[in-house]
């Protein structure tokens, strides 16, 4: 059975982290084939999903004191497989079946015998968020643009 | 007052059907998808987001699509749709520092750590109308380079300037949380964070119409854009349950940081200040005149004096909001029978003791 550390470990808490956030970009679909793969035993829902709201704040000059910068609209969901172990998502968006997607991932990630496994099964979805991203840099790096201060002549 | 009318149910339920279909348009013509609005009407989504306080493209994206195009009538139902849900929480604080870059200038240094990067603009086309988008075609792939090796590093230009002591430093972080105009009405004076979340959601219109009274002299500032920036940038939220910061996912800002010229007070010495602009989505236009009346806000703070509309407070703030605005504005055209009606008798009252007096000055005279 899955349990939680006491303590939690932040490297552990950081592996975590980073499958929700490839959960998090990645869409439905990626998700879905994700979890098929893995056919996870019946999962019952700890709570149904829900989609509700964050208020995103950001930093007065960008560095200082927070201040309200609107909210997003979030879904999430908390799940738990047989054997107790419980996963949970929170999601950009108000897609309830794919923030329930990653709630099961997450579940089962957290046992250590499966987490090769969810790993290897969001492979797919992690290249191309990373294709993605390297596409996306490599755009905007050809707008880089070098100015030139003209000389005005006068001497 | 308003006082309430009933009837009309049958004008009413028709006039919706026919919006319905005013809506659609002409049939010949393939409707329009949610999807499509997304994605080609892309800065008229953040504008949706940005002024209806609630990022959710898809959920702007119908919202255009319910209101014909009409920016503060999605803004409303945007607003209406949030009012149905519930607030999970506040998230961490945004690090725009972290931001990878769509677009990053500056029109104070042309050689930045990081580069400065063009992005998708309008900046330095023509305005020449592209009869060519009239036809559908297919578009030229962007072009691609390799970042450099300093491109993942990006200081905002306010850090460089900071390290010499030449700009003010951020207000710092002292713990306590921010007020909130969505949970609280305003309190005047409001402080900055609360200035700032309601010049985020204000109208672009008018907040962009502030901005540019400031340059006019209204409240001048002697601005310079430090940085803009554009790109995605990591929301993350510590669930109760979790206790742990959850990536939620990424979310697209445009930042302004603009610069001005300050020739110091008894207390501070001469030195750069800052005015601050922070939107959802693509909006330079809103995040630069942001950035603008924030600075122009700050008149009292830096001991300047306070003349103008863009400085004042209780002016800027109770009048930015598109959907406050149209609301006030727009209930004129509801029926006001009742009100108006007392207006005529008194109108008439009026008239009738005028005519009166007049006859009797005329009697008198005679």
């Amino acid at each position: 059975m899955a349990t939680r550390p006491l303590q939690p470990d932040p490297e552990e808490i950081a592996a975590r982290q980073a499958v929700m956030a490839l959960c998090a970009d990645a869409n439905r679909d990626d998700l879905d084939a994700a979890v098929k793969a893995l056919a996870p035993p019946a999962v019952e829902d700890l709570r149904p999903p829900e989609t509700g709201l964050v208020m995103a704040t950001g930093r007065i000059g960008g560095d200082g004191r927070p201040f309200n910068l609107g909210e997003v609209s979030v879904t999430r969901a908390a799940i738990r497989l047989p054997d107790g172990a419980s996963g949970f998502a929170y999601h950009l968006g108000r897609d309830r079946t794919k923030a329930r997607l990653a709630a099961t991932l997450d579940a089962l990630w957290q046992d250590p015998a499966r987490r090769a496994r969810v790993e290897a099964a969001l492979e797919p979805a992690a290249r191309r968020a990373d294709a993605d991203r390297r596409q996306a840099a490599r755009r905007t790096a050809a707008t880089r643009v070098e100015f030139l201060t003209v000389a005005r002549g006068e001497d | 007052m308003y006082v309430a009318v009933k009837g009309g149910e049958a004008a009413i339920d028709n006039a919706h059907r026919l919006l319905a279909e005013a809506r659609r348009g002409d049939p010949a013509v393939p409707e329009l998808t949610v999807a499509q609005i997304r994605a080609q009407m892309a800065l008229l989504v953040d504008r949706v987001m940005a002024e209806g306080s609630l990022y959710d493209p898809d959920l702007a994206a119908l919202a255009l699509k319910q209101a014909r195009g009409d920016v503060v009538e999605a803004v409303f139902l945007v607003r209406a749709y949030r009012t149905t849900l519930p607030r999970f929480g506040a998230s961490t604080p945004v690090d725009t520092g972290a931001m990878a870059v769509a677009r990053r200038i500056s029109a104070t240094f042309k050689d930045l750590p990081g580069g400065q990067v063009l992005g998708p603009t309008f900046d330095y086309t023509h305005r020449l109308i592209d009869f060519a988008l009239a036809a559908e075609g297919t578009v030229e792939p962007a072009a691609e380079a390799e970042p450099r090796d300093d491109a993942d590093t990006c200081p905002r230009v306010t850090d460089l300037l900071t390290q010499d002591g030449l700009i003010e430093p951020s207000p710092p972080d002292d713990g306590a949380p921010a007020g909130d105009l969505t949970r609280e009405p305003v309190d005047y004076p409001a402080d900055r964070a609360l200035r700032l979340q309601a010049l985020a959601r204000g109208d672009e219109g008018f907040v962009l119409g502030l901005g540019y009274s400031t340059q006019r002299g209204y409240g001048r500032t002697h601005p310079f854009v430090g940085e803009i920036r554009v790109g995605d940038v990591a929301v993350e939220f510590v669930p109760e349950e979790l206790g742990f910061a959850v990536p939620l996912g990424r979310i697209r800002l445009t930042e302004c940081q603009m610069v001005t010229q300050f020739k110091g007070s008894g207390a501070a010495p001469p030195q750069f200040t800052r005015g601050y602009g922070l939107t959802f989505g693509q909006s330079e236009r809103k995040a630069m005149a942001m950035s603008l009346v924030d600075r122009a806000l700050r008149a009292e703070e830096l001991g300047e004096p306070v003349t103008s509309p863009a400085q004042d407070q209780e002016f800027v703030l109770a009048h930015c909001d598109s959907l406050q605005a149209t609301g006030f504005v727009e209930h004129l055209k509801l029926p006001h029978y009742v009100d108006f009606q007392a207006e005529l008798e008194l109108v008439r009252r009026l008239r009738a003791e005028f005519f009166r007096d007049s006859d009797s000055m005329q009697e008198a005279a005679e």
